[in-house]
């Protein structure tokens, strides 16, 4: 396993986050050519900031003509409107945020991303304690958007993957065959030391589709972020969130009674229900508070981590056009590298913490009683 | 906090979870059972394969041992037939030793008494011929020197003086 396949992998992600590396250095090279210091650190902060966002087309670079009009490289997305009826029409109408698009005889402008509603020329009225914050009607925005392209593209590349490892069992005698061989003794670990090892060998069975594809999905969507397509999915609030209430859901829904004793009765008939009072007045609340605060950690986690590091790689790779020396170029390209580095490590290990938090979370909500008394005087409330 | 509100975008939120829920059902149905089925079939195939591994092993361990008890009986029964078969030997050595031991002592005896009848009966013809020929000397003595009582009876005196000594 980690003969020639473990090193052709090496080779392989090292290529990645060297390729990621020079794209991403090109797409910031728009900046002009002459202009302040100050003038560059602005754009790659905005630049940045645009990155972590979602957006309404999937743009793969963009560049500065000799016009000195900006061009951009990539393909509209279609845009997908609830405000009193239904308004779709493409991404590209938006030219970029430069001008304002009528549907219905609404008028919808792109600012940082968001569609607001405006009138015909586009006004938009700035809160003047947060000048980033139009104060216009944000419509319900339902649009396909990179990160929802992502998450169709991750879902057909897992099917195909993942169908292919079940046929070449049926094919090979139950043997995994071509790429299957590297994924099958994932799979084959989240279900021995993630499943069973947290919910016991009885009902792990249930929650290992969820498993599975939890750990997958976020572990593509991830290393997809890596790659200088330069998304940034699994770094988005929205589907930390969504991934988050799909595990407390399961949880909740799937909690045996012993479950729900540890939560409204945890001392259980160890002690006289005078005294239980007291201290249910206090155990109690903090045990209901637990089964969110939960998901919530696991939410913020994933969103942090993950957009913690494209900021850090993203600002190591603004640094050299900041240094703009022989020194400081090399040097944070260096670093960038090794970073990249980590970061492919991280996205491993975000979708292992994820997926290993929620079996364990599983493991609490499907314990019977038997297994309740071994963790007796334990700290189990993590 | 108020930058992750702002940033929530609840179309993608409702995506993820349309998504990611078809994903699940999807790949639950076509891959992730089938894949599972399999893994779990090969294993059990493999414990199969190790117990009846081990079973025959334990069997040619059986077979081994009857072998080696076989072998053991066959030695310890050919021991005591050879055994029994050199106490024969001996035994037939010794009868035959003894019953010749018996016949010679027979014959010898046999002979002896042969030898004391044929003793015995030379001994008595010669006495037999002894008294003839004591006999025929009388008759001639008597006939020729029994001219006196004297004489004759001094004769038979000595005559039988001679027998006795012989």
């Amino acid at each position: 396993m980690f003969g020639m396949q473990g090193k052709t992998l090496k080779t392989l992600l090292a290529l990645f986050a060297f390729t990621m590396t020079f794209s991403a250095m090109a797409t910031v090279k728009e900046a002009p050519e002459g202009e302040g210091k100050k003038d560059t650190k602005t754009e790659i902060k905005e630049y940045i900031d645009h990155h972590l966002q979602d957006s309404h087309d999937f743009n793969l670079f963009s560049y500065t003509g000799d016009d000195g009009e900006k061009h951009h490289v990539g393909f509209p997305l279609p845009v997908i409107i609830w405000d009193d009826g239904l308004h779709t029409f493409m991404s590209s109408e938006f030219h970029h945020g430069e001008e304002v698009v009528e549907s219905n005889g609404n008028y919808y402008t792109l600012y940082h991303s968001k569609i607001y509603r405006t009138d015909a020329s586009g006004t938009l009225n700035y809160d003047p304690e947060h000048p980033d914050h139009p104060t216009n009607a944000r419509p319900l925005d339902f649009s396909i958007t990179k990160s929802v392209v992502m998450m169709i593209v991750t879902g057909i590349l897992l099917l195909l993957l993942f169908r292919g490892l079940a046929s070449s069992y049926r094919k090979n005698e139950g043997i995994a065959s071509g790429i299957g061989r590297f994924f099958e003794p994932i799979v084959i670990y989240i279900r021995d030391d993630i499943a069973i090892a947290n919910i016991g060998e009885e009902k792990y069975k249930r929650y290992m589709p969820f498993l599975l594809t939890i750990f997958f999905f976020i572990w593509f969507l991830n290393m997809f972020g890596l790659t200088p397509l330069g998304v940034n999915v699994t770094g988005n609030i929205a589907v930390t969130t969504a991934l988050a209430i799909l595990v407390f859901l399961l949880t909740n829904f799937t909690g045996t009674k012993d479950y729900w004793k540890h939560i409204f009765d945890p001392l259980g008939d160890g002690m006289p229900w005078i005294g239980k009072i007291f201290i249910y007045i206090i155990l109690v609340p903090i045990e209901i508070l637990g089964m969110f605060i939960k998901p919530f950690a696991l939410l913020i986690r994933l969103y942090a981590n993950m957009t913690a590091g494209h900021v850090v790689l993203m600002s190591l790779i603004g640094l050299i056009f900041i240094f703009k020396s022989w020194i400081g170029g090399p040097l944070s390209f260096g670093l960038s590298f090794a970073i990249s580095l980590i970061e492919v490590l991280v996205a491993l290990l975000q979708a292992y913490i994820f997926t290993m938090l929620a079996a364990l979370y599983f493991g609490f909500a499907s314990e019977s009683h038997d297994h309740a008394e071994e963790h007796e005087g334990e700290v189990s409330h993590l | 906090m108020e930058k992750l509100v702002n940033d929530f975008s609840f179309g993608l939120f409702i995506w993820q979870i349309i998504l990611f829920l078809l994903l699940l059902f999807l790949l639950r149905k076509y891959a992730w059972r089938p894949i599972l089925n399999a893994v779990n079939e090969r294993e059990q195939g493999i414990k199969d394969a190790l117990a009846s591994a081990e079973d025959a092993r334990r069997e040619m361990e059986n077979l081994q041992a009857d072998n080696d008890k076989l072998l053991k009986e066959a030695r310890a029964e050919r021991d005591t037939m050879m055994k029994e078969a050199r106490e024969v030997k001996a035994k037939m050595i010794a009868d035959a030793k003894e019953e010749a031991q018996a016949e010679a002592n027979k014959m010898i005896t046999q002979a002896q008494s042969a030898i004391e009848s044929e003793k015995k009966a030379a001994m008595a013809e010669l006495k037999s011929h002894v008294a003839e020929l004591s006999v025929q000397i009388a008759e001639k003595v008597v006939k020729k020197e029994l001219s006196s009582e004297k004489e004759q009876l001094q004769l038979v005196d000595s005559m039988l003086d001679d027998a006795k000594l012989n």
